[in-house]
């Protein structure tokens, strides 16, 4: 299988889990585990090719204009950490389908584990450092839904914020670190990063870059001070916890550090930082971990700190402390899932995680305790165990490191110290509860776990075993391959024995072991009385109060902004856009003035002045009456319609003319329709205006005649110079002999144009549909539910030509004769009209808008004269599926040019000699015509249809019924 | 004819822009509407003003600006003039909704407190403030 195929695996898996009905667990878990297990599989097989200092890559285009490749790289590092990630998620998959209970929606944590999964791959796997910064963002994403699964408990929710916000922010700093790093290295590209180290620590950008990239493994490794976030990430599922804390997430940090330890390793400025959060918190944490009385914040703490031993290693500059580093990730990973599976199933069997309360299970669980025993001393670093031989390591690379005497002294001290921390919360997590007497209070009768519950557990603990005792036979292979490119090269001298004679290091861990036993003893009884609540000393410095006093005080600030700054009226916020487009304008003008040009002017003619001496009163006169008169007002408006429609006829504009004419008619009776629902204004009931409202009203006059008379002087500014650059020409040589027609308006539409011509159709077809949609739950205001007053005056048994139309069966009886008949002969006609218009639109004036719309005038007026009814009991014009046939169709016109190789809404003209006619010319370009015609049609009617049908609706109760009681 | 083109487009917008700074639903519909007059004429005009132009291609006449009217600016304005319609005809819609909905054709779906007259009988709904806060 292929790396990207291989990578895609997850998310494939993902989707698919997450379309499982939410109580398939078992088909949930056993698929995760089956994608889980093709992962390891695979990556296994792919060791040979890696071993070497071999690299796997796979690359795709990306973004080739800003040189990005979406590659994939495997060296042997990223090799051992996909082997980690995916055999772990094995074992956590299988432990999953046994922990969640079946009331959870379990298919949903399997496909977002599975996603996490995927996330924690593509981070390994990126050859490229904007993609690994995706892939990062992804794992602290899925990660927040995962801590989050339990969403009705608050505790999950804070925790989930928590952790998102502060891996979120690392992550931003840390997408600004690479964007630095890739500028000075002048490539993305991870092989060129490794490749560029003299270049990157001689630039002057290389310390903010730097802290930048630390920041975000930082905040991702829980290291000091951002360490807050992970204790309280314990809110999620125990196999959650047991994945986040072993092979990925926190992993994810020092996957990092160590990733580019090659380049960036080796300054003052790293050692500083990276040893000293490392060291701070391997022993803040260990320290705090002694005191917890919760399993699973034990182990969170307990993750802290060794992840603090990683960093420490990571920051020391030396190449075997590199490997020592790599080497301790693997063994973490092993010990630590163990470790949460096997604290999960004690919560899981017994109800309880209080270490206070839970004693002597190893009556009653003993396999899960001798399990959970290896493993806590594989942490403390009991020799024979994997955690005891990169303790040693780590151990000898303090003792033996050359730097200021004080660090030499300090930092062997504070590994010891470490250690013995270590051991005392390891024999809190074993000792504590698995000896002395039974409990006998606890919420469940503790037994063994089911048997598939045990098996990764089991898994795990043989490999702390196997490892510890044979290390070279069975690890050294993988050490070795994922080491390499870690160290840059060649690999140190180093041997994985168990046994080194008696030297400094194993001082160390005998001091660790003893001074920890005593520790312990001391320790427990104070804990077990409970006469210690909080972390002494410890408990004040808290990063989470900060945490969370900064995001009140950050809430408190923006709200204050909004208030400032911010409106929820519109008029407010319209009258800022417009006042800053009038800025922005005038602002361009400074220091350049408008001025006219010397264009030959189109000599005036008494009959356009006189058009728009009507146009202008017409507009000035809509924008006086829209408040009281707005029938007058739409007049009015239709006017100034008209008028713009001769202006286009005026200056060779046909098209547009047509257009404008058959748009402006369909808009007018929109209004019409609308207005019916729209309750009267009544000038008498509005009060008096005040000063204010003057003072209102002319600042917008202000605004208004400053935008209009800007805007008249800009024309005249453009009207009157030659625009000698234009692109027309190329549409008036090419439209005859590529587009195959002579109108070029109508070519470009449905030929050069064609996508924006798509686009306009969808929108039209989408407002018609939003349209429907908001008119079905549409409720008329109780003022205008009644009849209006002309149909009201009329006496009930008044014998008139008058018919209320909602009792009429046909409005065609009465007054509406003539209007009826004439409407009922134009149909026929109007078609024929519109088929001319179409067929005509390629050559001259006309086309697929005009015909649609011509259509859709007749068939509403057949509605207006006749009612709703009457032509609905005769014809059903099923106006969606218009719209629908027309987007199909325009759609797979342009997709037929794809069949033939060509790009998307390519058009082909074809020469077709028909019988009489004679050749014809067919571009396909009239389809796509159809299908604009069509979907103009739909839409028109689907809208003005939807308006008329209000009047035949069952309305709510008329404003009078309830008069007495509002 | 520049000088009463420009004068047009002067004045719709201005109108447009009054109307759209109005409380009113309806008159903010209206001043999109006169607004979108301007700005079409404007994006045609930017074609040059040109009486008796060809709009079609005649075979013979060298295809340039010379000899035919310009086919960009019309072509924009075609679809903007359709677009404008099916906003018009959204916002009439919401208009309509939100003076069913709020009972008051207020743009903010509320009257204005600072304006609200004191027990002047402006043709308000009653339903209660709270359900309209909800509405």
């Amino acid at each position: 299988m292929s790396l990207a195929l291989l990578l895609a695996l997850p998310f494939v898996g993902s989707v698919a889990a997450a379309l499982l009905p939410t109580n398939a667990r078992n088909t949930a878990a056993t698929w995760t585990t089956a994608v889980a297990l093709a992962c390891v599989v695979q990556f296994g097989l792919m060791f040979p090719e890696v071993r070497d200092g071999g690299v796997l890559r796979q690359s795709f285009h990306w973004v080739p204009d800003m040189g990005l490749e979406f590659s994939i790289r495997m060296d042997g590092f990223a090799w051992m950490f996909a082997m980690l990630i995916s055999g772990i998620g094995t074992l956590v998959a299988v432990y999953a389908r046994y922990y969640m209970s079946p009331a959870d929606p379990v298919p949903r944590f399997f496909s977002l584990f599975l996603a996490f999964m995927g996330a924690m791959q593509g981070i390994v796997l990126s050859g490229n450092l904007i993609q690994l910064v995706f892939f990062w963002e992804l794992t602290s994403l899925f990660s927040f839904l995962l801590i989050g699964y339990w969403h009705h408990r608050s505790d999950a929710r804070r925790g989930a914020r928590m952790a998102l916000v502060v891996t979120g922010t690392g992550g931003l700093c840390l997408f600004a670190g690479v964007l630095l790093l890739g500028r000075i290295v002048g490539s993305y590209d991870l092989d060129a990063v490794l490749g560029a180290r003299e270049v990157i620590h001689s630039h002057p950008l290389y310390p903010p870059m730097l802290v930048l990239v630390l920041l975000g493994a930082l905040t991702k490794s829980a290291q000091f001070p951002f360490q807050f976030w992970l204790p309280r990430a314990m809110a999620a599922p125990t196999p959650v916890s047991a994945y986040l804390h072993s092979a990925t997430m926190v992993k994810a940090g020092v996957f990092l550090l160590a990733r580019l330890w090659p380049v960036l390793a080796q300054s003052e400025l790293w050692f500083w930082v990276v040893t000293g959060a490392g060291a701070l918190s391997l022993l803040l944490a260990a320290y705090a971990a002694m005191f917890q009385n919760d399993l699973k914040r034990l182990l969170a703490y307990s993750t802290i700190s060794h992840l603090g031993l990683i960093t420490l290693l990571l920051g020391l500059n030396s190449e075997l402390a590199a490997v020592a580093a790599v080497f301790h990730i693997m063994n973490h990973a092993t010990f630590k899932a163990s470790l949460f599976m096997a604290a999960g199933v004690i919560d899981h069997e017994t109800g309880t995680r209080d270490i206070r309360r839970l004693d002597g299970l190893y009556k009653v669980m003993p396999i899960t305790g001798t399990l959970a025993l290896v493993a806590s001393a594989a942490m403390a670093g009991v020799p024979l165990l994997n955690g005891f031989l990169s303790k040693e390591m780590f151990f000898s690379e303090t003792v033996y490191l050359s730097s200021y005497p004080w660090v030499e002294l300090a930092l062997p001290l504070i590994a010891t110290l470490a250690g013995i921390f270590a051991v005392v919360y390891a024999l809190r997590f074993s000792f504590d509860i698995f000896f002395g007497p039974l409990s006998t209070d606890l919420p469940r009768e503790p037994h063994e776990p089911a048997r598939w519950m045990r098996v990764p557990i089991e898994l795990l603990v043989l490999a702390c075993l196997v490892v510890g005792v044979a290390p070279a036979w069975s690890v050294g292979a993988f050490l070795d391959a994922a080491a390499l490119p870690v160290v840059g090269g060649t690999l140190p001298e180093f041997s994985l024995a168990v046994w080194h004679g008696f030297n400094a290091p194993f001082a160390m861990s005998l001091v660790a072991m003893a001074g920890g036993i005593a520790g312990y003893l001391l320790l427990a009884p104070l804990l077990e009385s409970g006469r210690l609540r909080r972390v002494p000393i410890m408990d004040r410095f808290d990063g989470r109060r900060l945490f969370d006093r900064s995001l009140v005080a950050l809430g408190a600030l923006s709200r204050g902004g909004v208030r400032v700054a911010g409106t929820r009226r519109l008029q407010m916020q319209l009258l800022w856009v417009v006042v800053a487009c009038l800025v922005a304008a005038f602002a361009a003008l400074q220091g350049h003035g408008v001025g006219w040009g010397d264009r030959p002017r189109v000599p005036a003619s008494l009959e356009f002045v006189l058009l728009w001496s009507i146009g202008i009163a017409c507009a000035i006169g809509a924008a006086v009456q829209a408040k009281f008169h707005r029938l007058a007002a739409l007049m009015m408006m239709a006017v100034a319609g008209l008028v713009v429609c001769l202006t286009f006829a005026w200056f060779s504009a046909p098209d547009l003319a047509l257009t404008q004419l058959a748009v402006e008619v369909v808009t007018t009776v929109l209004f019409l329709l609308g207005l019916r629902w729209l309750p009267k204004r009544i000038p008498e009931a509005v009060r008096h205006p005040t000063l204010r409202d003057r003072a209102r009203r002319g600042r917008d006059l202000a605004i208004a005649l400053a935008a209009g008379g800007g805007l008249a002087a800009l024309s005249y500014a453009m009207l009157t110079r030659l625009a000698p650059q234009s692109i027309s020409p190329f549409f008036l040589s090419h439209a005859l002999p590529e587009g195959g027609g002579t109108n070029v308006v109508n070519v470009m539409l449905v030929d050069f144009r064609s996508l924006d011509t798509l686009g306009e159709i969808t929108v039209l077809g989408a407002v018609a549909l939003a349209v429907y949609a908001l008119l079905r739950r549409f409720r008329p205001p109780r003022e205008s539910v009644e009849a209006p007053r002309q149909q009201r005056v009329l006496p009930a048994d008044l014998k008139t030509d008058l018919v209320n139309p909602r009792t009429a069966p046909d409005t065609a009886l009465g007054y509406l004769v003539v209007p009826a008949v004439l409407s009922r002969l134009i149909l026929p006609i109007a078609g024929l009209v519109a088929v001319h218009l179409f067929m005509r639109g390629h050559n001259q004036p006309g086309g697929g808008f005009v015909a649609g719309l011509v259509v859709a005038i007749a068939l509403i007026a057949q509605y207006m004269v006749a009612g709703t009814l009457w032509v609905e009991q005769r014809m059903n014009p099923h106006p969606v599926r218009w719209i629908a046939a027309g987007l199909a169709l325009a759609v797979l016109t342009g997709l037929g040019a794809l069949a033939w190789g060509y790009p998307f809404l390519t058009t082909h003209t074809a020469h077709v000699a028909l019988p009489l006619v004679g050749e014809v010319h067919v571009p396909s370009a009239i389809l796509f015509d159809i299908g604009v015609f069509a979907a103009v049609i739909g839409a028109t009617l689907l809208i003005l249809i939807a308006l008329a049908h209000q009047s035949i609706r069952a309305t709510r109760k008329p404003a009078t019924a309830e008069a007495g009681g509002g | 004819m520049e000088l009463v083109m420009s004068a047009a487009i002067g004045v719709l917008g201005g109108c447009g822009v009054w109307l759209v700074l109005r409380p009113r639903t309806f008159q903010v519909v209206m001043g999109l509407s006169l607004m979108s007059y301007a700005v079409n004429l404007f994006i045609f005009s930017m074609g040059s003003l040109s009486i008796d132009a060809e709009p079609i291609i005649v075979p013979g006449v060298p295809p340039d600006l010379a000899h035919y009217t310009d086919p960009m600016p019309q072509a924009l304005v075609l679809t903007a003039i359709v677009i404008g319609f099916a906003m018009t005809a959204l916002f009439l819609v919401v208009l309509l909704a939100s003076r069913g909905l709020t009972g008051t054709d207020h743009v903010d779906g509320a009257e204005d407190p600072d304006d609200a007259p004191p027990g002047a009988a402006v043709a308000i709904d009653t339903t209660p403030a709270a359900d309209r806060e909800h509405a």
